[in-house]
């Protein structure tokens, strides 16, 4: 009986769950319709708490309205769809509001995700990852992250650094880790922030010397997710001259001697994954650790972030997805002067911004995977826009998704706000939101060839 | 006997999660534009079919499903989750509000009679008429016995031995093979679907058919007057003692005065 067999059978089944969560939507819409208006409060309190641990991602309204995540997608994307939404609902978004409050980072649950085929999404299958394209692993995570967001960002960034090995690593180095990263059996970690290098990457300055058959690593790193947690960290490092062209990606797995983490860092969000320093002490790394060529590392790291930046943005889409339709089925059920919030114009109006938000961002999201996949040479203004729009605007639906909710948007209790502090940092990494308008523009001002396409 | 082959019925059914609304005209539900997903009873069948063939003790697992084109979708479904091959009988929307279990009934025994199964498995019932009929009318079809509500289905040799949910508990039976088998909740738990299964999936057969290719003519013998939606709970209220609460019970004839 493998791990997963024994974890099921742990666990309640899937039909008495559906039935029991089936049961609190009925509870909930039933209870709404016999509500006295003059007892508002107080039996309001029991109803909402239904809302948010009986409501259904994709609840059944979605289908069909204009805000279905599924229109335009093709038979093959819906059917993954479904399935990262499946797992979402019974996975993840049971447990987001626990492994945030216990800051857990959930390697069990991930390791199920990963048998589904989520550790390589879009690594090729020769040696174990799903093959699916840059559009597919949108749609992928944007339904993950309406689970749990910050979960789902985590599993992106693993992703990223599995493509970085697979795409630029040789065929040992991709015999050796990639089918560990497929499976989540060993979790990866991105490396390029340094505590005085954030915007500035290109002139970072962790110090790799070459000695014999190895490299001497001295510096550190900082902001690193899953640092400390992590097997595999794909670490840029400067082997060279000044400036992008010195600088070089190695892989350093756990447990080499000189390897060392920082403190566990407090965060606002993104509680579900550890945050901490590289610190490299006369690490020893051996040269075939090096992926790609000496000086190659940070064209290498800016192509991994290009699909950073789709993957990070859909985990935001799936978060303002998500705070959009539990604020719709609040507007419904909370009543103030004797009607129910769907009545006031000014909530109608918010709602259909924050959609339209919401649907201007999938939209750029899901071109810029395009862009990707089809290797349009505009693709890193495009991934730029996109990352800087999405990011921006969900954080704000998110946002205004609290504001709906009132004091009850401020408490632990209700999701809102955990998806609202998930999504917030999501403007700031894989390159900041700034980094992102000077791309943009780069581009268009551009005369002559692109530099990092 | 080696390599068992395996026919399960998918029905195409309301998402669970769905709040189902009747139609204006009060013949029907709502389904346009409504989550449509395989009957969960029918994805027990799938499981315990791709178990049965996991254990070696299955050679091919056919999946199949009567109705409209996006029956096609379930069929994908059962596909990516293991199943070999696919049949899809398509019933034309003028047709399909006419089908009952009799003509699926009738249209499985033809399948299995054609594509010489020896288990047919089934959900016990689908979670939209709740109708719980297919299975044993196939039975009854085909000839041969079988074993309905099960939580526990173990191959002997040339016989099955099912456990199944009775109002008293558990039964247990012996069935010779061929045999239908209807799936309870509690037989297994099914498995998600994997990214490189649900693509591979499309590259397997998949066949359409029309019912008149098995003979069967889609004639309904009853009449839908009215679907209604169930009564809307009324609003409770709270007593201040026991004794207020039996006088009320019994006022509302709930106990004996």
């Amino acid at each position: 009986m493998d791990l997963r067999t024994a974890r099921n059978q742990d666990k309640q089944h899937p039909y008495t769950r559906k039935e029991s969560m089936r049961r609190n939507v009925r509870n909930k819409k039933g209870s709404t319709d016999s509500q006295e208006p003059g007892q508002a409060t107080s039996v309001h309190t029991e109803e909402v708490d239904e809302t948010c641990d009986g409501r259904f991602l994709g609840d059944s309204w979605v289908a069909g309205s204009c805000i279905d995540p599924s229109l335009g997608l093709n038979d093959d994307q819906k059917n993954i769809q479904s399935l990262a939404i499946d797992f979402a609902r019974n996975e993840l978004q049971p447990n987001m509001k626990k492994w945030d409050e216990e800051e857990f980072f959930p390697v069990e649950a991930m390791r199920k995700a990963a048998s589904l085929g989520f550790g390589a999404v879009y690594c090729s299958e020769k040696f174990g990852g799903s093959g699916m394209s840059r559009l597919d692993t949108s749609i992928i995570f944007e339904a993950l992250a309406q689970g749990c967001t910050s979960t789902t960002a985590y599993i992106s960034i693993h992703n990223m650094c599995a493509w970085m090995i697979d795409e630029f690593g040789n065929e040992a180095q991709r015999g050796r880790w990639i089918p560990q990263l497929a499976s989540m059996e060993k979790f990866a970690s991105y490396c390029l922030t340094e505590p005085n290098n954030g915007s500035d990457a290109a002139n970072l300055t962790l110090s790799a010397k070459r000695d014999g058959d190895h490299y001497i690593l001295n510096g550190s790193k900082t902001f690193i997710s899953g640092g400390g947690e992590s097997d595999i960290y794909v670490l840029m490092c400067r082997t060279g001259e000044k400036g992008p062209k010195g600088i070089s990606c190695i892989v350093i797995e756990k447990g080499t001697p000189g390897l060392d983490f920082g403190k566990k860092e407090k965060k606002v969000g993104w509680n579900s994954q550890p945050t901490r320093a590289v610190i490299l002490e006369d690490c020893r790394v051996p040269v075939s650790h090096l992926i790609g060529q000496p000086g190659d590392g940070f064209k290498i790291a800016m192509k991994g972030l290009n699909g950073g930046r789709t993957n990070i943005a859909s985990c935001s889409l799936g978060a303002a997805q998500a705070c959009l339709e539990i604020s719709r089925d609040y507007l419904k059920i909370r009543k103030q002067f004797n009607q129910p919030l769907e009545n006031f114009q000014y909530l109608q109006f918010l709602l259909a911004e924050m959609a339209t938000k919401v649907t201007a961002s999938r939209l750029m999201v899901r071109q810029a995977a395009q862009a990707l996949d089809e290797d349009w040479p505009e693709k890193v203004a495009l991934c730029s826009m996109a990352k800087y729009f999405a990011t921006e605007e969900c954080f704000n639906v998110c946002n205004h998704a609290v504001q709906i909710h009132g004091g009850y948007g401020y408490l632990k209790d209700y999701p809102v706000q955990q998806h609202m502090r998930d999504c917030r940092v999501h403007q700031i990494l894989e390159g900041t939101n700034e980094i992102m308008r000077l791309l943009v523009s780069r581009d268009i001002l551009l005369e002559g060839q692109r530099k990092y396409s | 006997m080696s390599g068992l082959r395996i026919l399960v019925g998918c029905k195409r059914v309301i998402d669970y999660a769905v709040k189902v609304r009747v139609r204006p005209d009060k013949l029907g539900v709502v389904t346009e534009g409504v989550k449509h997903s395989m009957n969960p009873f029918d994805e027990i069948a799938v499981e315990e079919a791709v178990r049965l063939k996991e254990k070696k003790l299955a050679s091919e697992i056919i999946v199949a499903s009567c109705g409209p084109q996006q029956n096609q979708e379930t069929l994908r479904t059962a596909l990516a989750m293991g199943a070999d091959k696919a049949i899809h009988v398509l019933v034309e929307d003028k047709d399909y509000s006419n089908l009952q279990p009799i003509h699926v009934s009738k249209l499985l025994a033809k399948i299995a009679a054609e594509e010489k199964v020896d288990i047919v498995l089934l959900g016990k019932q689908a979670i939209d008429d709740d109708c719980n009929q297919t299975g044993q009318m196939l039975a009854a079809i085909l000839d041969w016995p079988q074993g309905t509500f099960a939580s526990k289905v173990v191959k002997k040799d040339g016989s099955l031995d099912v456990t199944r949910e009775v109002d008293g508990g558990l039964e247990t039976i012996n069935i010779k093979l061929p045999a239908v088998i209807t799936t309870d909740l509690r037989l297994n738990e099914p498995r998600y679907a994997t990214l490189p299964n649900i693509m591979k999936a499309k590259k397997k057969p998949l066949t359409t058919k029309k019912p008149s290719d098995y003979g069967v003519e889609i004639k309904s013998s009853h009449q839908v007057l009215s679907v209604e939606d169930p009564p809307t709970r009324e609003a409770g209220q709270k007593v201040e003692s026991v004794d207020l609460l039996v006088a009320k019970l019994k006022e509302a004839g709930f106990m004996k005065s």
